[in-house]
Order: structure tokens, then sequence, then C-alpha cells
């Protein structure tokens, strides 16, 4: 979906933070911030909820447990009960490397995934950038405007905030598939007339 | 939460000169976008002919069999055993860096993370490579892995130490390269956005999985870098302990011992420091990157060395007192007569790695030492060396002299395709660094910004002002910013 957003790029992270404050006072509603460095806090300041990728790491990680002790334990007791040196069907120390190789191996990937999914991030993804520099030296704060918003009024607010580059942009949302040397074309919903 | 980027003048800067973020940009992602200089050429040349006398000897070796090679009775893990060990043990440094010492808050890991971790990928890489050949009839190799086949099903035995290598090792690959890969993510997308060529933004753009830099996206890289930090701590110290299990779990005089693992795990962290050192010596020279990489870096690296040295010191010396103590007629001679002596016929090795691994990393108890590049880099070659001497004696002095004397083997060394194997294992390991320094930046760009205005020397000349303040007025000035 196309809409209008009002970018600021700020230079300095305790300006930013003081804008983030400020315009969420006023009222605005922030997209989202782009830093090119993870800062610490601001996704408290923005007022976003904490991530749960390490909880899905666990339920992987029991998972590999569970797949791998299970298997092992129904391969040698169930499935083809082998005698290896007169050593017990289900000799739980020796399955202990394989049962820990696998926890790890199935969270680690497992996360990986999950959290690839949930940024929407794969090969081929593309999503609108509305500052290049943003992954550079630049943080890009970005107030998505709504059919009552003062382009102009908030772009003075931001400019009072501390932003030093100010524009408006209209930009689709989410991802779609595309490469990056080819120009953006934005997508546009038009009226169709429908015969009756 | 108070914004002050604050740290003691005391700390020495991790990134020297006067920096902003922009410059830390330039620096580190310019020689991606530069074309390749003459030097790089040369360097790529020679790592692929090494690589394709490598491939060649792989090639007599799945032709003609093993029969190439001078492994037999008694010594039936020759070079290829040792090599895999010791490029192994090398892959370790990358994730002990970047997981353990993330863990531990230690700031410097930021500097030299990116470089070990891809040093980390392509070790284990080589070090794939020899068991993977060693079996013998490599294209029945898969059958290492268990999957429901119609052979029975047979499966592998899950008892068995090599096939815990097996999933130790594979595992280690894949979780070593999620890691290096996520903590990428962020700087190729810094790469795709600077590229100019068509080239350039199409593989960038792919590369970087369409990377924003969100505040919710890093928020969760984070969260995942932690976490995986986490899991590839206890990972990386069980890969070299079930590497030792594969001969401690035997009855062979000289591998029958509880020390394995933690004198496996130091020796691996030792070596692996070492190789991090040689590259990352040349590589900021070559890319100018003396900056991010500095002598304080080096000097962190070198206490690593001398400390996992001494630990494995004092592992060969326990070894060697278990081995008497035992009272074992067979432990003791392989101690005794095999190894110490001099005069046995490989004598000149257990030395060489006494006086590569023990001897001379004691010398980087002077600071002056540790912080002289020039003799690091020595000393990083040395260590190597040694480290390979280590595994050579463990394997061989072993099992070169059976309990059946009639069947001692004279003397082995290896033939020419075996030593060929090993040139292609450093011809693949160079040729993929030689090819990552070039497009990848081969140091983590996101994290020496996020550390750049604490520990950057332009931003910790500006604190004087906070280092004189009386306590209750820092107090009363932060608090502002405190929510």
């Amino acid at each position: 979906m196309i809409k209008k957003f009002v970018v600021g790029s700020f230079e300095d992270e305790k300006v930013l933070f003081s804008a983030v404050k400020n315009v969420r006072r006023a009222g605005y509603k922030i997209h989202d911030v782009y830093t090119p460095f993870p800062i610490h806090g601001l996704d408290k300041a923005m007022g976003l909820r904490e991530t749960s990728i390490h909880t899905m790491g666990f339920i992987y990680g029991i998972t590999g447990t569970t797949i791998a002790l299970g298997g092992m334990g129904w391969i040698f007791t169930t499935d083809w009960p082998l005698n290896i040196g007169g050593k017990p069907h289900f000799p739980l120390p020796a399955f202990i490397p394989i049962t820990f190789e696998l926890t790890v191996l199935l969270s680690a990937v497992g996360m990986v995934y999950t959290f690839c999914w949930l940024c929407k991030m794969m090969p081929g993804v593309k999503k609108h950038h509305f500052n290049l520099r943003s992954t550079d030296d630049l943080m890009t704060m970005v107030i998505e405007c709504t059919e009552n918003s003062n382009e102009a009024e908030m772009e003075n607010f931001l400019k009072d905030n501390g932003a030093i580059e100010i524009n408006t942009q209209m930009a689709e949302e989410g991802w779609w598939f595309g490469r990056y040397d080819k120009d953006q074309k934005l997508y546009r919903t038009e009226e169709i007339e429908v015969a009756d | 939460m108070s914004l002050l980027k604050y740290e003691s003048q005391l700390r020495e800067p991790l990134v020297n000169g006067d920096k902003n973020y922009h410059q830390v940009t330039e620096d580190i992602i310019g020689p991606c976008e530069t074309k390749p200089n003459r030097l790089w050429w040369i360097g790529l040349s020679i790592s692929l002919a090494l690589l394709l006398f490598g491939v060649y000897s792989v090639y007599r070796e799945v032709t003609y069999g093993i029969g190439q090679w001078n492994v037999n009775k008694t010594v039936g893990w020759g070079w290829a055993i040792t090599n895999f060990v010791w490029w192994i043990g090398i892959g370790h440094a990358g994730t002990l860096i970047s997981a353990i010492l993330l863990l531990f808050g230690q700031k410097w890991r930021t500097g030299v993370n990116r470089a070990a971790e891809a040093m980390t990928i392509f070790a284990v890489m080589c070090a794939a490579m020899f068991p993977v050949f060693h079996v013998g009839r490599v294209w029945d190799a898969f059958f290492l892995f268990p999957y429901p086949n119609s052979r029975g099903p047979v499966w592998p035995n899950f008892n068995s130490a090599l096939l815990w290598d097996v999933f130790a090792v594979s595992t280690y690959f894949t979780v070593s390269v999620l890691f290096w890969y996520t903590g990428l993510l962020p700087d190729l997308a810094t790469l795709r956005d600077r590229a100019k060529k068509k080239f350039g933004k199409m593989f960038y753009g792919l590369a970087s999985f369409g990377w924003t830099g969100s505040t919710k996206h890093w928020q969760r890289q984070e969260s995942l870098a932690l976490v995986l930090a986490g899991l590839a701590t206890p990972l990386v110290l069980s890969v070299h302990t079930i590497v030792s299990f594969d001969f401690a779990t035997s009855v062979i005089p000289g591998w029958h011992t509880t020390i394995f693992p933690p004198y496996f795990v130091a020796g691996a962290v030792f070596s692996g420091f070492a190789m991090v050192q040689s590259l990352l010596i040349i590589t900021r020279k070559v890319l100018h990157l003396e900056d991010y990489i500095t002598l304080g870096h080096i000097e962190a690296m070198n206490k690593v060395i001398v400390l996992t040295g001494s630990i494995v010191g004092c592992a060969y010396l326990s070894e060697l007192f278990v081995a008497w103590y035992s009272m074992n007629t067979y432990e003791w001679w392989a101690f005794r007569q095999n190894r110490v002596n001099i005069f046995s016929p490989y004598g000149w090795a257990y030395y060489g790695m006494i006086f590569c691994n023990v001897v001379s990393p004691q010398l980087f108890w002077s600071r002056k030492l540790r912080r002289n590049v020039l003799f690091t880099f020595f000393m990083a070659v040395l260590v190597n060396v040694g480290m390979w001497f280590e595994r050579f004696v463990i394997f061989v002095t072993s099992i070169y002299r059976d309990y059946l004397p009639s069947s001692w083997t004279t003397y082995y060394s290896p033939t020419i395709w075996e030593i060929g194997f090993f040139l292609g294992t450093f011809g693949l390991f160079f040729t993929l660094y030689f090819v990552f320094a070039k497009f990848f930046p081969v140091i983590a760009v996101a994290e020496i910004k996020a550390i750049l205005k604490t520990s950057g020397e332009n931003y910790k000349d500006k604190m004087s002002d906070i280092e004189e303040m009386s306590t209750e007025k820092f107090y009363e000035e932060e608090m502002e910013h405190a929510h």
C-alpha cells in the first residue's frame, strides 16, 4: 500500500533520542527509525515490545533434543537392535554428544529462519529506502502521515528537533521481490471503471 | 537509562585517529569498492596453484585408492588425521572471539571478529576434507548420516566417537556460517547502498536479504546474536572435546587419558589465535586498517596465546607425570621411549612441539614483545608449526609401535600426494580468504560504529571534563537524560 511519509534524518543519537520522545509526545505515529548500527534503548524509547526470538530458540532447541534422543533410542532399541561390543541398547552417556549437537543445530537454524521470516528477509527481497545514508552515518526517522496530518508542520517539528535532512516521500510499505539494480517504480492503485 | 557514552581514559582506545561514522564506512568498505591491487592477484594466483595441486593429489587418491598415501599398518592415521585436527583447531578461534568474548563483554572483539569468523569457516571446510577423503570410497561418504535407507536400513553406530565427530563438525560449521552471516547482513546492506555499478547493486542486494536497519530488526538481530553466542560457546568447547574423544575413547597408549578434552580445547584456541594473528597482521597492513586493528588488539590476542600456551604446557607435563604414575607399562613406554627420548625416531617432533608451544610463547610475558607486530607474526607462525607437531606427535608416536614388535612400522613419512593434499587445503583456505577480503568487509562496520563514541580515540580525548567532574555534579548532569 502506498502511503505518505515525512522523513527526517539525524546525525547524533543523543539528538535522535530526544526527538523520538518529542515526536511521540506530540502524537505523531513513528513508522520506523532506520539506523546504521544498533542503538541500545532506542526500541524502548520508541515503545517497541521485547522480541521473543529467544523463546523460539528454546522451543527449537528442545525439539532437537527430543528428535536426537528419540531417534537414536528408536533406532537402537526397536528398528535395528544391534549388539555393539555387548554394550546396552540405550547407552544414555554415549548419546549425549549427538543430542547436544542436534539441540544446538536445530536451535540455531530455527532461530535464524525465524529471524529472517519475522524481518521479511531473504535473497531477492526488496524494500523501500527512505534514505540511502541510513546504512552509513545517518539515523532516519520516518513518520507516517494520515489524512489529517499537515506535512509542513511535521517537517518544521522535525527541524526544531534537530533533524538535518527532511523531506516528504510517497512510498510503498512492506516488502516485495525485486532487484536493487533496477529503478523502483511506485505501484499505484487507480480507480478502474467497471462496466455495469 | 543514561545516554552517556563514557569509558575510562585508562583503557586504550579501540579505534585510533579522528573518526566519525562516515569515515569508518569509508575506511573499511572502501577497499571492497576499488580494483584489487597486484599483490592481491599474486596472492590469489599462488593460492589457486596450490589448490590445483591439492585437487590433483585428491584425484590420485580417489582414483587409485588410499595406497597413494603411506598410511599403513600400524600408522593407519597419518598426515590426514593430523591435518584434520590441526585445521579444526584453527577453526576454534573465530567462534571463541565472536561468541565467548561477546558473552564476556570484551569490546575489542569488534575489530577482529569478522575476519576471525570467516577464517573459522574456511578452516573447518579444509578440516572436513581430510576425514571425508580418508574414508577411501568417498562416493559412499554419505553413509555417515543416519537416514532411512534401502540397505536394511543400516544405521551408523551412535556409540562411536567418529560419528559424534560428524555431527559436531557439521553442526559447528552450520552454526558458524549462520552466526557470521547474520552479523554480515547490515554491512552488506551498507555496501549495497553505496554501490555505483549495476553488478554491485545486484550482488550486494541479493546478499543483504533486503536489510534496512529498522530498529525492530536490530533488536531481533542483537537478541539473535546473543542467543547464538550462548549456543556457540558450549558448542565450540564440545567440538574439540569430541575430536579428542576420537582418541581418548580408544585404548591406545598415549591416547587413553581423561585430560584430552580440556587439553585439546586449549590447544585449539592457542593455534586458532595464532592463525588469526598471522592473517590479521597482513590484512591490516595491506588494507590500511591499522586504526581499527590496533596494537591493543594484537596485544590482547597475544595474552590469550600465552595463557593457552601455558595451559597446553601444563597438559604436556601432567600427561607425562600420569603416564609414569599410572605404572602402566605400555603407557609409560609410549611416553618414555616413543616421545621423550630424543634419539627415538620421532624425538625431534616431540622437542619441536615443546619448543614451539611451551617455551617460545613465554616471551609474550614481555609487554614490549606483545606489542611488536613483526615478532608477533613470527611467533604466530611458530605456534602453528608447533601445534601441527603436537598433533603429529600424539597420533604417530602412539601407533607407529604396536604391542607386537614384529609389526612395528620402521618409519612413517608421507608421499608427495599426502603433502599435496595438505598444501591443497592451504590453497583452498587462502583462496577463500583472498576472495572474502576483497568482496566483504573484513571488519564488522556496524559493530565498530556502535562502540565508536565510547572507545574511539578522538571521543575519549573529549572526556577529560567528565574525568575531572565531581561525583555530585556528574550525577546531577547525567540524571537529566535518565528516564
